[in-house]
């Protein structure tokens, strides 16, 4: 799960990690209101989850709090386009005011989960303010790690190892520790799968604060981090994904037009896969779990055939022992209420195949059963094509 | 032959008392796995299924001689589960449950360290000798006895290749689902080791999906020191990147672990990759037939 950086900073100054004084506004006034409070200088920030917001012009500085208020008019409510929003862009709802700051030095850290050693890394590099994946390309050896043992924690003298390698000396080298022991401790402490500090600032007097900050985490835990879960923000995801997480079916819209409803998300990816090999392109990702119930599948089929892209559809489900008579079923229910015409190739496994394709031959839709996920996926691309 | 688990495991089901450890259990009993004990605390001294369920792993072990344990309890209790097995001497953990958050898979491997102790999953259909003993919730009658070994991060995707397998006319010696978190407990390598020495498998598919470097590892683990036939297939060849594709392991992270770069690996390795997912089967024929 994504946060906005104005959360992940209420987040890391809760575990005394030191982040500029600002607020949140939802409107100029505000806006305006908070940079009377903590300017005359701030700086007005665009909040929406995506990268490269400075770029896009979502991220600008003002000298007095007017200014503030004419930039927060402009920034609520425009489509802000960076290079990860898409063409479409994401309306930016919120401006985070923060204190505009003398900057001596941008550095970087990071955290992520390092899939080989099974351990959280700690990144740190004096590269900060710019994409980190490209110092990982270019100048990999300015990238420093401390891998963190799940037994003992972050221990002090990583943090300190890590403060040395970024040239922080005197009162920025206290608070550096001091930084980093935090912001492991905050990413402990959410379960976090990333937590990304992209400047990390130092001031000319030696303080050392988050200028930017992102934080994702492990869907996973959200049951046992409640605080966490409130944090989302459904505006800044799809439609039809909410409508499917609600229902516990993971869908990803995608760009082709063979829709495409699975059970599993290996046997969808390959599903995916295979429309594309027979000269398709999938609309989406499905995958409606490997147990599948009735209910799941007519409203997987539902929120499939919500998208206008989607010109026809595979089901693809290989059950083991899921009744098909009970899926087609289902289906040919949800495509009757729906008044679906598209043409729906369903590839069925299980017991009771037989069955399931007498109630899909009998429906009267344009619906046909396939054997094999080959004859499938050609079958549907040959119908959508025509 | 087999790997991990035949006729004589001796399994104590985790959360056997549940809806899920109930329905499962009682396929692993009739397919013939030796399910000789349950664990529920709190429920010890009962019979559930027709088996003795106890408060403690320990318990069991002590009891009916269990020497596996198949894990069916709650994400947020799968973990001390894992390690109370662990810690009762139990030799192989299959951990079903799926949703388990990352730190807590993190402090199991860290508990697992220096204990004989093997775990396969989490978030993993199980495993399978087939005519023998499966331990998980895979469809037990699409299985035959045979020589192909099959390891995989799916769990359907295992089963679509399964059937290919048997399709062409050949069994399986045992099948493997690794589980599709990021933090799993044997990976390919492990096992292309057990099949290594397993005299009765003759040749091992390997299904991989996007994310990570696990495949990576094994290409170059097989390059080096696998010397039977390995078919391959990436899954999510036309996944979208920064996208958790239903598994969380699944992700192409910073344009690392794309498929593409998986089954170049793969191929640079001697490895026979099946582009389509229909074509694993066929795959098998052919290399079994270039081995010949």
């Amino acid at each position: 799960m994504k946060i906005h950086e104005y959360q992940a900073k209420q987040i890391l100054a809760r575990f005394g990690v030191r982040v500029p004084r600002g607020e949140v506004a939802g409107t100029a006034a505000e806006a305006r209101a908070i940079a009377e409070k903590i300017g005359p200088r701030v700086v007005v920030k665009a909040q929406i989850h995506a990268g490269g917001r400075g770029k896009g012009g979502g991220v600008k500085l003002a000298s007095t709090p007017g200014e503030a208020e004419a930039l927060a008019a402009a920034m609520i409510g425009m489509r802000l386009v960076t290079h990860q929003t898409g063409p479409e862009g994401k309306r930016v709802k919120n401006v985070l005011i923060e204190e505009a700051l003398d900057i001596a030095r941008e550095l970087y850290l990071g955290i992520v989960i390092d899939r080989a050693r099974e351990a959280a890394v700690i990144m740190a590099s004096t590269e900060g303010g710019v994409e980190i994946e490209k110092v990982a390309a270019e100048k990999p050896e300015l990238i420093h790690k401390e891998y963190v043992d799940p037994g003992t924690g972050l221990m002090s003298f990583q943090a300190r190892k890590l403060a040395f390698k970024l040239g922080l000396q005197g009162e920025a080298f206290k608070q550096g520790v001091k930084f980093i022991l935090g912001l492991f401790k905050a990413f402990e402490g959410t379960d976090a799968s990333l937590a990304e500090i992209n400047p990390l600032l130092v001031t000319g007097r030696g303080d050392v604060l988050a200028l930017d900050a992102k934080m994702n985490f492990d869907d996973n835990a959200l049951d046992r981090r409640p605080e966490i879960r409130g944090l989302r923000d459904l505006d800044e995801e799809s439609p039809l994904e909410v409508e499917a997480s609600k229902y516990n079916l993971n869908y990803i819209k995608l760009d082709g037009d063979v829709g495409c409803m699975v059970n599993g998300a290996g046997l969808a990816m390959a599903t995916m896969d295979i429309i594309k090999y027979a000269g398709g392109m999938p609309a989406n990702f499905l995958d409606v779990g490997g147990g599948v119930t009735e209910e799941a599948v007519t409203k997987a089929f539902q929120i499939l055939v919500s998208d206008p892209d989607v010109k026809g559809a595979l089901i693809n489900i290989f059950g083991g022992i899921v009744r098909c008579d009970m899926i087609a079923a289902g289906v040919v229910k949800a495509a009757r209420e729906m008044g679906t015409k598209i043409p729906v190739v369903i590839r069925l496994e299980g017991t009771n195949v037989e069955k399931g394709k007498t109630i899909l031959a009998e429906s009267g839709l344009a619906f046909s059963a396939a054997d094999g996920m080959r004859e499938a996926a050609d079958r549907i691309v040959s119908l959508v094509k025509r | 032959m087999s790997i991990l688990i035949d006729e004589h495991t001796r399994v104590v089901v985790l959360g056997i008392t549940g809806g899920e450890g109930t329905f499962h259990a009682q396929r692993m009993i009739e397919y013939g796995t030796k399910v000789v004990a349950g664990m529920t605390p709190g429920k010890g001294g009962t019979k559930h299924l027709g088996v003795p369920v106890f408060n403690t792993v320990a318990e069991a072990v002590a009891a009916e001689g269990a020497d596996a344990a198949a894990v069916f309890v709650p994400p947020f209790a799968a973990a001390d589960a894992v390690m109370e097995s662990a810690d009762a001497g139990i030799r192989l953990v299959v951990c079903i449950t799926e949703g388990i958050p990352t730190f807590d898979m993190m402090k199991v491997k860290t508990f697992l360290r220096g204990r004989p102790t093997e775990l396969i999953g989490p978030n993993t259909p199980g495993i399978i000798s087939p005519g023998k003993a499966k331990i998980g919730i895979m469809p037990g009658h699409i299985h035959r006895p045979g020589s192909i070994g099959i390891i995989s991060r799916s769990g359907t995707l295992t089963y679509e290749a399964v059937q290919q397998v048997t399709q062409q006319g050949y069994g399986q010696s045992t099948a493997v689902g690794i589980g599709g978190d990021p933090i799993v407990g044997m990976k390919y390598i492990e096992l292309l080791e057990r099949f290594k020495r397993d005299p009765g498998t003759e040749a091992v598919i390997m299904i991989g999906e996007i994310g990570g470097t696990a495949e990576d590892e094994a290409a170059a683990y097989i390059r080096a020191s696998f010397p039977k036939p390995v078919v391959g297939f990436i899954a999510g060849q036309t996944a979208p990147p920064g996208r958790r594709m239903g598994h969380a392991g699944a992700i192409i992270a910073g344009g690392k672990g794309t498929a593409q770069e998986k089954m170049a690996a793969l191929r640079a390795a001697g490895v026979h990759v099946a582009v389509s997912p229909a074509d694993i089967g066929g795959a098998l024929r052919e290399a079994l037939a270039r081995n010949a």
